[in-house]
Parts: C-alpha cells; sequence; structure tokens
C-alpha cells in the first residue's frame, strides 16, 4: 500500500511516500506566500522520485501549522500525533519526543503503539525556536548552517539575555562590541535555547528514550547544549525535518486500514 | 521568517534627547543637592533635586557601555547649569544598569524609584503605576508616600516594551514619536495582531501590509495587542486608582489610550511635559534624587 503524508509548516512544506511501511521518496519546497502551493510541488517531486503516479496513492494526510491548506489531502493529523507515531516507528523504545522547529517547539509523550498521551507547546515566542537561532545568526554575522560548529570550538558560553529574539539580538551587537569571541557567543545562544527548551520538556516529564526531531535537530550546537541540560542521551534520525511528514504518511496507511 | 529590513539612513526607531533646566531657581543657596541616575536598558536618564525640587535633567540612549551611558546622562543634566559633580551631595543609581553607576553612593531598585517619583510628580493620590520600560514592563501598586506595596514585572519578552515598538517603527518606517497618533488614524480599530512575539508579528505586520493593510492599521493592530498584554499585567496585580504610566511609552497615545479603554479607568493626566517641564521617563531619576535626599540627611544626623 501506497500512502502520502504532507507536513506544511510554517517555513517549508515536507513530504514523504511510504510504501508498505517503507520510505520511497521525499520531498521539500519553501512555504512562501501559497503554502498549498508549494505542497503539491514537493508532492509532485516525491511521486516523481518513487517513479509513482497520483492514482498510485491510497490516502494523503496532512499536518503541520497550515495542514487545513493542503488541496491534495484527504485527511489531517495534529503535528503531536505524527510525531508520536513517526518517533515510535522508527525508534520502538522512544517516549519522549522532542520536535523543534522554525517557529514552533513542542514535546510529546506516547506509548509503546505511537499513541500521544500528553504534550507541550511553545507556539507564541520565537525565543524556544529555530528562529532565534536564524535571527542570532543574521546578528552574529555567521551563516546559520555553520552556529552549530562553530559553537563546538567554546569551552565556556558568554552571558545573554536568552529569553526573548529582540532583546538576544542586542546583547549579541553589544557582546560583538565588547570583542567577544563568535564561538563563545554561539554556544551562548544554543544554551539559551537548549534551557527554553529543557523547561518545557521538564513540564512534561523526561521519560528515555529522548528522541528529538524537526528541522533544529540537525544543528549539532543545539544538540549538543540540549544533551547538557537534560542529562541523557538523544536519539537523533535520519532526517530529522520529515519526521511529521512520516508520520503523516503511517497515520495515512491506518485510515486505510480502518476504511 | 522574514528578513530584517536593512540598516538604513533613516533611524526610525530613534527618539529625540530631551534635556531640561529649571533656570529661574538657583542652585548656589540650597543645602542639600542630589542627583539619580537611571541607566535603563533602553534610555539612560538623569535629575538634579534642590532640598527635594526638580531642578534639571537629562534623557539619552543607553549606549554599549553603561558606566558611560551614566556619567553622560548626569553631565547632560548638569550641562549648562555650573554644577560639577563635587556640587552634589549624594548620588543614587538605579534601572537596569544601577550597580554599573561608578558616581553612586548606593543602588536601589528601578522598582521603588518608579513609585517614588510617580508619587513627586502626580502627587500622593497615585496608588498604581505603570512603567513601560526600554525592556521590560512594571505593573507596581504604592502607599500615599510612595513607598512600594506589590508589583509585577514582565521582563521575558519584548513585547509591549519601549524597544519592540521601536522595531515596528523601523519596521512601518514610521517615526518613534509619532507612531501614538498614527495608530490612532483608523475610522474602526481592527482586531490585535494575532502573535504578541515581536519577532513573529513581524512576519504578521507584513502578511498585512501585502493584503493591502494601511500602515495605520497595521500599527493600529499591533498597538491594540500590546495594549492588551499591558492591561492584562494591571489586572493581575489589581487596578487601583488613581493609576498612571511612567517609562517612554508614556507618550504613545496609542498605547495610553487603548489601556485606559480597555480598564475604563482614565490615567491622572501628564500636564504636556514639553511645558510643564518634567518628563515622565524621569519618574525613576527623580524618585533616586528624592531617595538620594534621605539617605543623605540620615547619614548627617548618623
Amino acid at each position: 500500500m501506497i500512502t502520502a503524508g504532507l507536513d506544511l509548516g510554517t517555513q517549508s512544506v515536507k513530504v514523504v511516500i511510504v510504501k508498505d511501511g517503507k520510505v520511497v521518496a521525499r520531498s521539500k519546497a519553501f512555504s512562501g506566500f501559497d503554502p498549498a502551493q508549494a505542497a503539491e510541488q514537493a508532492l509532485g517531486e516525491a511521486l516523481k522520485e518513487a517513479n509513482l503516479s497520483m492514482s498510485d496513492v491510497r490516502h494523503v494526510t496532512s499536518t503541520g501549522s497550515g495542514m487545513e491548506m493542503a488541496a491534495n489531502s484527504n485527511s489531517t493529523v495534529s503535528m503531536m500525533g505524527a510525531d508520536a507515531k513517526a518517533g515510535v516507528h522508527l525508534f520502538p523504545n522512544a517516549r519522549t519526543i522532542i520536535d523543534v522547529g522554525a517557529e514552533e517547539a513542542r514535546a510529546v509523550r506516547c506509548d509503546d503503539n505511537g499513541i500521544m498521551m500528553d504534550f507541550v507547546v511553545n507556539e507564541r515566542c520565537a525565543a524556544g525556536a529555530g528562529a532565534f537561532i536564524e535571527a542570532m545568526a543574521r546578528a552574529l554575522e555567521v551563516k546559520l548552517e555553520d552556529m552549530g560548529l562553530l559553537s563546538l570550538k567554546a569551552e565556556r558560553a558568554s552571558s545573554i539575555n536568552a529569553s526573548c529574539v529582540i532583546f538576544g539580538e542586542s546583547d549579541v551587537v553589544s557582546l560583538i562590541h565588547k570583542q567577544e569571541s563568535k564561538p563563545e557567543i554561539a554556544r551562548a545562544i544554543f544554551e539559551a535555547m537548549a534551557d527554553r527548551v529543557s523547561s518545557m520538556v521538564h513540564r512534561l516529564g523526561v521519560n528515555p528514550e529522548v528522541l528529538l526531531v524537526g528541522g533544529v535537530a540537525k544543528d549539532v550546537g543545539f544538540v549538543a547544549a540540549l544533551k547538557r541540560k537534560l542529562g541523557v542521551d538523544i536519539l537523533i534520525p535520519e532526517c530529522p525535518e520529515y519526521v511529521g511528514a512520516l508520520g503523516a504518511a503511517l497515520v495515512a496507511v491506518n485510515r486505510v486500514k480502518k476504511v | 521568517m522574514s528578513e530584517i529590513p536593512k540598516k538604513e539612513d533613516v533611524e526610525y526607531w530613534r527618539w529625540q534627547e530631551y534635556h531640561r533646566v529649571f533656570s529661574e531657581k538657583q542652585w548656589k543657596n540650597k543645602d542639600i543637592i542630589t542627583a539619580g541616575v537611571d541607566v535603563g536598558s533602553v534610555g539612560s536618564k538623569a535629575a538634579i533635586m534642590l532640598d527635594g525640587e526638580i531642578y534639571s535633567w537629562g534623557v539619552m540612549r543607553t549606549g554599549s557601555n553603561s558606566p558611560d551611558s551614566a556619567k553622560k546622562a548626569l553631565s547632560w543634566a548638569m550641562e549648562g547649569t555650573g554644577l560639577r559633580v563635587d556640587d552634589l551631595k549624594y548620588i543614587v543609581g538605579t534601572g537596569y544598569g544601577r550597580v554599573n553607576v561608578p558616581m553612586a553612593n548606593k543602588a536601589i531598585t528601578e522598582i521603588a524609584c518608579h513609585a517614588k517619583g510617580a508619587n513627586y510628580i502626580w502627587g500622593p493620590s497615585v496608588r498604581t503605576v505603570l512603567d513601560v520600560g526600554g525592556q521590560d514592563i512594571k505593573a507596581i501598586h504604592c502607599d500615599e508616600t510612595g513607598r512600594v506595596t506589590s508589583f509585577l514585572m514582565n521582563d521575558k519578552c519584548a513585547a509591549g516594551t519601549g524597544r519592540g515598538m521601536e522595531v515596528f517603527a523601523d519596521l512601518l518606517k514610521i517615526p518613534i514619536e509619532q507612531i501614538g497618533e498614527f495608530s490612532l488614524k483608523v475610522e474602526e480599530e481592527p482586531p490585535p495582531v494575532s502573535c504578541t512575539c515581536v519577532a513573529f508579528a513581524k512576519t504578521e505586520a507584513m502578511g498585512l501590509l501585502r493584503k493591502g493593510w494601511s500602515k495605520e492599521k497595521v500599527l493600529a493592530a499591533y498597538t491594540h495587542a500590546m495594549a492588551i498584554r499591558m492591561g492584562n499585567l494591571i489586572k493581575r496585580v489589581g487596578l487601583e486608582k488613581e493609576f498612571v504610566i511612567t517609562g517612554g511609552q508614556s507618550k504613545n497615545v496609542g498605547i495610553v489610550s487603548r489601556i485606559e479603554k480597555q480598564l475604563d479607568v482614565k490615567c491622572l493626566p501628564m500636564p504636556d511635559w514639553r511645558e510643564n517641564g518634567l518628563d515622565p521617563m524621569i519618574a525613576g531619576a527623580i524618585g533616586a534624587a528624592l531617595f538620594a535626599k534621605a539617605l543623605y540627611e540620615k547619614e548627617q544626623k548618623s
């Protein structure tokens, strides 16, 4: 059976096609002004990659903040539900799934069937999401993808106001004026963000194994800082930014079976 | 995330650095000359008082170095008076950078100073003070002597602070000192923006501009959201009359009128500060200078 999952995020749309429980194609597009259009484009590319056509797909499930916008979708699933489903599919012992995206962060507790039991979300503040690293990288004049490795060079972290992107920007500028080293500032940025994310996870309880997904999971600087804060090992799947879409595609399988 | 607009020649966020001397008063025959220096995250303020009466003050932007900003603000307040630092009997530092005021004899929290300063400016009937600073918002209760009885603050988020307003002034290319009036130029009050986070509100505002909203309407929607945020902070501490607003945002009529509407209360009017000569931004510095006088007198007695 072939199903597709669409994850319409604030920054990018991700598509995963699953055939008999295995991922056969992935594709991504920038959400831009028209997330529905971006979703269609990404779905088309994924089908092409898998050498399939739309008629081969039994069910499409969408998730993400723009899930209602998807035109080709048969059903929707919450982001938390999708994370739980995919998390346990990838790592059967995962019980806590942390998803850090561009504008939102959440933590989900789930059971051994990948059913979501509880969750916490940070959606009103950029300081706990990828947007924070982006804004700070800009202030530091460092490429976003170089931030992680840069931060790993530091033995200690500078002190910054971590609670707000706007204040953080001013702080980074004054630290540069004080000629603090960029690696130490970068490390401070990740520690600050990890602080926020870990306090969110603590509200839920840290139940091993802990899985980190979402685009920010690719950032080695953030992963290192979060490990230090949580004091547990953190699992990271391959292509962490596609976990939501994978979850949606797996949920689509269940929806077909139920019908 | 949208791009942060590039730096331009026009700095819409920049506010004027005011300074005032009541030259009809004479400092030479006065016993106790004191100063209050309030180093905030965005603005540095200093006030000079003669036997507990305001003589001169200055307001300027805080630089990257707090001790420097403190010195500059104090010199700005003393400019044209002939006063020297040695003439000052006692100096109290306050504000975010209060421990970095090198010439201060003592540091006191800005919460105590704002309540004291509001009591001086508006009189003993003041019970609730909302101080909207560059980097935090405080709702303070005080008694008839200006002593703090309770307070609540929000210091973790730029939403509703002066710094947040500066970001909006830049984004919409409206001079900061006019954004209040601009935000009232709408026929009907638009719904508040849904994101209070300044970083997200920027994205949301740009979406609204693309949809064809006027700058005024976008600004009204943002100001509305910020006023709700400030109003909620006051509701949590409890509103007791009389109510006043201090800090830079008290000059933003868009914020003030919306808070008044939300809480169904009138702020005690700030007499036109350009004429009356007291800028509500200096409430903290005035409070600090008053504490300086009291501390000096106590020192003399012992």
